[in-house]
């Protein structure tokens, strides 16, 4: 690990420099890592009173369960929907954007401030703008002969909170993909239009291929982000349901742990969805140290 | 550009146009529908252009608070969200420029570790751990209070992390010339380090705000007492009453006033807030 050539020398001070943060990680980090993983093993009952040590049995039975399987299914659905949604409009947004010369600045403003929105502000937003009964855009589903209604048809659901969700992080996945355009030497460009590639062929062949590092970062991002962030959009809008049709792996630890009280088997989750975001982590810490050179 | 196409050039307009109508439509939608009082919305059909009575609504929101049951009045709440994001992002940059300056500045036993257990809550979010965290912080005696808002969510490695690749590019030379001239390192710290991490901190400060000022989970588990509620969970309390339709104007009024410090702090300081942005992911 890298330090500098010259460092001070003293036996006490950096432990007091690093002991603020290493006090607050380890209460409010390792602790309840810990805790969630020895907790995952037990089986308490619902009123605290006697636990019992259960093995892997949390484990065997969540993977057993239809619901939680079926949970599963739902957060790859909405993960690759919200994703590709977000990730495709904004990559459009940003080759357009990189056309722009003295506008660029103009629009980039006027598409970057959702960052800013809470999602769960997001999720109430879209929520009323699909109001069953006077939402304006179930007024205009119902011209074209649709009958929306997110509170009962779990589809209708699934795509308010995709669309809540990709419209959030439209912002975020723009700004990367303005950055990486402009950071394609336009030199190669120049060079493909001289040996007459048509600018959807550039596109195509020359721009998107040198474009993949950003997109391979921001696909990581992303599934992190629809796994996780989306937590107070979904809770905000459909809050997990109609039914089952809109709970994902991180809404279902929250319902099964604060609302259902199943404490071993909500702490089982954890274990599970941590271990999915240590996995992505070093993903993409492996991929962005090859790509980053101090 | 590579070649002249006014038609590329108009299409990209097309495209940009309709990308930032798409941006904004919720949040006009909300707008409008803020100025409209409650009868409207129970004739069945949504207005698409404000009617009068805007003053109303954001009078009665910031006045006496919104009629709504279950929620204490916004601007309470406002503030409430303001020290709390004011604590996470302060508490957040204090504590991680000084492990970071330790990380990097000295060599000392146990450094690896420390670095390793900092560097795996990187990408822990709050709502994978949710229960044991709650736990702790019940067992602490930090429900309902700023401390239980703000300090669980103070430790994340980002800061740290940043801070650490801004001060491996800061010249050897500095350290060489203050160790000659025998500053400490506190000194150092102080006269050299500080000023140039102004951008950095500036920065990180836009992108912690917002990170603070829009958590959900956690103030919701945390606070039972109406006193505690932050704004963005104080809306959707006021949106989910039991029984009876909630009074979209103030919802919505109040939604518009809980974007409204961090969306300007966005268009406001756009250059930090991009630097911020992507150098956080580095």
């Amino acid at each position: 690990m890298q330090t500098k050539r010259t460092t001070f020398r003293s036996w006490w001070l950096p432990y007091l420099l690093v002991a603020p943060q290493l006090a607050i990680t380890l209460v409010f980090f390792i602790w309840p890592a810990g805790q969630a993983v020895y907790q995952s093993f037990l089986r308490e009952d619902p009123f605290g009173l006697s636990t019992t040590w259960v093995g892997l049995r949390n484990y065997i039975r969540l993977f057993d369960s239809a619901e939680y399987l079926a949970s599963f299914e739902t957060t790859v659905i909405f993960t690759v929907c919200t994703a590709s949604l977000s990730m495709g409009l904004s990559l459009l947004l940003a080759v357009a954007v990189d056309r722009m010369i003295r506008t660029a600045s103009v629009y980039t403003t006027l598409v970057v401030w959702p960052y800013a929105v809470a999602p769960a502000i997001a999720g109430i937003l879209w929520w009323f703008m699909f109001n069953p009964s006077f939402g304006i855009l179930t007024y205009v589903l119902e011209m074209v002969g649709y009958d929306w209604n997110h509170r009962l048809n779990g589809e209708d659901a699934m795509t308010l909170v995709v669309l809540a969700s990709a419209w959030k992080q439209i912002s975020y996945n723009f700004l990367f993909f303005v950055a990486g355009l402009q950071s394609i030497p336009m030199s190669l460009r120049e060079a493909a239009a001289i040996d007459g590639a048509g600018p959807v062929k550039r596109f195509f062949t020359v721009v998107f291929p040198l474009l993949s590092p950003t997109t391979f970062f921001l696909l990581v991002v992303n599934i992190n982000y629809t796994m996780f962030d989306t937590f107070s959009t979904i809770d905000a809008s459909t809050a997990g349901g109609p039914g089952q049709a809109t709970t994902i792996l991180v809404y279902k630890v929250y319902e099964d742990g604060v609302k259902g009280l199943n404490l071993g088997s909500s702490a089982a989750q954890s274990v599970i969805l941590m271990s999915i975001v240590i996995a992505l982590t070093f993903i993409q810490f492996r991929f962005i140290e090859r790509r980053v050179q101090y | 550009m590579v070649e002249n196409r006014p038609f590329l050039t108009f299409l990209a307009h097309v495209v940009l146009i309709l990308g930032v109508a798409f941006v904004a439509l919720p949040v006009w939608i909300a707008f409008v529908a803020s100025t409209h009082d409650q009868s409207t919305f129970l004739s069945g059909s949504m207005p698409m252009w404000p009617g009068d009575n805007i003053w109303e609504t954001y009078g009665t929101i910031l006045g006496t608070g919104a009629p709504v049951p279950g929620a204490p009045p916004l601007t309470l709440m406002l503030k409430n969200s303001l020290v709390m994001a004011l604590i996470i992002t302060v508490g957040k940059i204090a504590i991680s420029i000084l492990s970071a300056f330790a990380i990097v500045y000295f060599r000392f036993p146990g450094r690896v570790l420390i670095f390793c257990l900092i560097f795996v809550t990187l990408m822990l979010p709050v709502e994978v751990r949710i229960m044991p965290t709650f736990k702790v912080v019940a067992d602490l005696g930090m429900l309902n209070s700023y401390a239980g808002l703000s300090i669980p969510l103070i430790a994340s490695a980002t800061a740290t992390f940043l801070f650490r690749q801004f001060f491996l590019t800061i010249p050897e030379e500095l350290v060489e010339a203050a160790r000659i001239d025998g500053a400490g390192p506190m000194k150092f710290f102080r006269d050299m380090v500080l000023p140039l991490s102004q951008t950095n901190i500036a920065a990180l400060f836009v992108i912690l705000f917002i990170y603070g000022w829009n958590q959900y989970l956690w103030p919701m588990l945390i606070t039972t007492d109406e006193k505690f509620y932050t704004v963005v969970m104080g809306i959707k309390r006021m949106s989910d009453v039991a029984d009876s339709d909630p009074q979209w104007n103030f919802v919505m009024g109040s939604a518009m006033l809980a974007m409204l410090p961090p969306v300007l702090v966005v268009i406001f300081m756009q250059r930090l807030f991009v630097k911020g942005l992507v150098e956080q992911e580095k």
